[in-house]
């Protein structure tokens, strides 16, 4: 098995020592693409099995939080044979820098992949503070 | 011993935790090591068997399936992000490229027959039972 292969395989969300979901079921850390153009910056993360109705994009304070959460689909009368991958919900935090314009975050969904754009604000301009000499 | 005590001493053990890290630890052993991308889950029936496998962003039509026999490949690739100039990736954490997954099913499929879904990203393969290979019930006749 070659190392790119481990690579992408999914990763288990690490919850916190104590930390304990209220929904059963697993929680995975979506992969994620972020890349920075010229007036905004792009996050893009691989959610199969969510969709526009079941993916939260919510922004609290500097935290952007994206939540999928994926209702497991099982054959009926079917009996597993093979599990390579396992199900569950999706859930990364990324923080935000002061450049992001708050107000006009938007996102889509297509094909399981979760394509946030994040618009550069107008930039934080640098105040100088003039000093006087003392007299 | 009453835990309070400990407590007042500023040694706030919490009973489980122990047990709580060793249960982290031994329930992981389950997950599923290295597997061949894309990582499927079958499921089989009598007469039917169902394929599953994650592969968001990759388009319909780049997914090609074919079936021989018992045989099932499915192959297709996806794109990595393109850049324009003046762009840059700051993580790069998703895969790209082509693939090729090949699974023997525990009987013949009828290729005709087969139906394939794509759903948020999330392919679904029906495959059925080969005719031919269906078991046959056969009576038997008193003389």
């Amino acid at each position: 098995m070659s190392e790119a292969a481990k690579e992408v395989q999914k990763k288990e969300a690490t919850t916190t020592e104590k930390g304990e979901h209220t929904r059963a079921g697993r929680v995975y850390t979506p992969a994620v693409d972020i890349i920075e153009r010229k007036d905004d910056i792009i996050v893009i993360a691989d959610m199969p099995g969510a969709d526009e109705t079941s993916v939260d994009v919510t922004l609290e304070k500097n935290e952007l939080t994206i939540y999928g959460k994926v209702e497991p689909e099982v054959p009926e009368k079917h009996a597993l044979h093979l599990t390579e991958y396992g199900i569950g919900d999706y859930k990364r935090t990324f923080t935000l820098t002061e450049e992001v314009d708050r107000n006009n975050i938007q996102a889509t969904v297509k094909n399981g992949v979760l394509r946030i754009i994040l618009p550069k604000g107008e930039a934080v301009k640098t105040r100088k503070i003039a000093v006087r000499a003392e007299t | 011993m009453l835990w309070s005590d400990l407590e007042r001493f500023g040694l706030a053990l919490d009973p489980w935790r122990d047990f709580e890290r060793v249960n982290r630890a031994l329930t992981g052993w389950n997950a599923p090591t290295s597997v061949e991308f894309p990582a499927v889950n079958v499921w089989v029936a009598e007469n039917n068997a169902v394929v599953t496998s994650e592969l968001p962003g990759v388009a319909p039509e780049d997914i090609d399936i074919s079936v021989a026999g018992k045989t099932l490949t499915i192959r297709g690739s996806r794109k990595s992000e393109e850049l324009k100039e003046g762009e840059s990736f700051h993580r790069r954490e998703r895969w790209h490229g082509q693939f090729t997954k090949t699974l023997e099913m525990p009987f013949s499929i009828e290729s005709g027959k087969v139906e394939a879904k794509f759903v948020k990203g999330v392919l679904n393969i029906a495959l059925p039972r080969a005719e031919a290979e269906k078991p046959r019930k056969i009576s038997v006749i008193s003389v």
